[in-house]
């Protein structure tokens, strides 16, 4: 089962035993996303947490 | 093994040379010269190669013929040479300026007189794998890269190879360069006391590595800004351009992403977690690898590319040893795997 990423289209493929609701992060540019659907794969991006760096 | 001689050799893109070399697992180093330290032993200048070789610097006047020979001499010099270092090698690859440039006019404007042997321009292909990979594989002759215009061009890279800029709007590169790329000569500025904790913008356009990019990249109208940092090694090219109407974001990580899975040593660096979530040239002493990324407004289409290099390796040395390899018919990657420390 695979779809692609909604930042930046990598494709991601689910590992065995994924489920809906849990937080995966794309391999490629990193952003947290929501396991929306397993059939169809489907996820869309989580919130993260942003960080100013105190600067 | 194939024989291997470094003529310039006691500098420091001459010692980052030796130091790859001398692991290289398909290549034997003859001869390494040196006029100022002739007789002396490599280790006595570049004091990390310890235990590591006996060699001594020889007489450039004794060359013996090699397979490769690499040119670590000061710019405007190798091209009063060329001729008599062709009948030493058959392959040639020169570090310094005076081929990196196609056309005599261009080489006379930015190096302020004529080239002398102009008719070598057109033997020698640019130094760069990742813009002349194919023309490498078969190539006798390379020329060197710039440091600041190969950190320059990586930025720039996806985003022309993808013509995904407006070719007409100005591109604005913000370079901060390590002391390194000065040289092993000192001068007056930099003297320690006047070198550290330095951010001096030494030059504000019309630095020669600009012809280069100009040149690789095809574009009209580029500036390239440099300003001296606290740094011994690394070049962080901040590259400022305008995107052609409707790019997203998606089609700039299409493009980064590509460029990173076609090239061995470019890598995306756009992380959401962690310290290091932009390219940073730290991190990359020592390494070949050349580190991208971009971040852009979309209400502007003002699009900020970002590339990380050791100036000595990726900029210089390691770049000329990946030609090499890819003249040779090795995988590019031979003797260039050192990832780089962390921390450091």
């Amino acid at each position: 089962m695979s779809t692609n990423c909604p930042e930046c289209e990598a494709e991601i493929t689910f590992e065995e035993g994924t489920e809906i609701g849990e937080i995966i992060v794309c391999p490629d540019c990193g952003v947290d996303l929501e396991v929306t659907s397993l059939d169809p794969a489907a996820v869309d991006l989580a919130p993260m947490e942003q960080e100013d760096w105190g600067e | 093994m194939t024989r291997v001689s470094i003529i310039g050799a006691s500098g420091y893109t001459g010692g980052e040379l030796l130091r790859i070399l001398n692991d290289h697992p398909e290549v034997e180093i003859i001869q390494a010269t040196s006029r100022s330290k002739l007789g002396e032993y490599i280790y006595q200048t570049h004091p990390n190669l310890r235990k590591r070789t006996q060699l001594k610097f020889s007489d450039p006047a004794d060359l013996e013929s090699v397979d490769v020979l690499f040119l670590g001499l000061p710019h405007k010099q190798a091209q009063h040479m060329i001729e008599e270092y062709a009948n030493i090698a058959s392959r040639i690859v020169d570090l310094s300026g005076d081929f990196r440039l196609r056309d005599p006019k261009v080489y006379e404007r930015w190096y302020g007189e004529p080239h002398v042997a102009p008719e070598w321009l057109s033997k020698f292909i640019y130094g760069l794998p990742e813009l002349h990979r194919e023309d490498l594989k078969t190539a006798n002759y390379v020329s060197g890269v710039g440091c600041n215009a190969t950190a320059s061009n990586l930025a720039l890279l996806p985003l022309v190879q993808n013509n995904l800029i407006d070719p007409a709007a100005r591109v604005i590169i913000e370079l901060k360069v390590g002391s390194s790329e000065g040289g092993v000569a000192g001068n007056p500025g930099s003297h320690h006391p006047e070198r550290a904790n330095v951010i001096r913008t030494f030059s504000t356009y019309g630095h020669r590595h600009t012809a280069e990019v100009l040149q690789e990249m095809g574009l009209k109208d580029v500036t390239l800004t440099m300003t001296s940092v606290d740094l011994v090694r690394g070049v962080l090219a901040t590259a400022h351009a305008v995107l052609k109407p409707g790019v997203q974001n998606k089609d700039l990580w299409k493009a980064y992403r590509g460029a990173a899975n076609d090239n061995p040593f470019l890598r995306v660096v756009k992380e959401q977690r962690g310290v290091y979530r932009v390219p940073e040239p730290k991190i990359l002493s020592g390494s070949n690898y050349a580190d991208l990324g971009f971040d852009f407004d979309p209400e502007t289409g003002h699009i900020v590319s970002i590339c990380a290099i050791d100036n000595l390796m990726k900029g210089a040395s390691g770049s000329a040893v990946q030609c090499m390899n890819l003249m040779l018919g090795l995988d590019e990657t031979t003797g260039l795997g050192f990832p780089g420390l962390h921390p450091i």
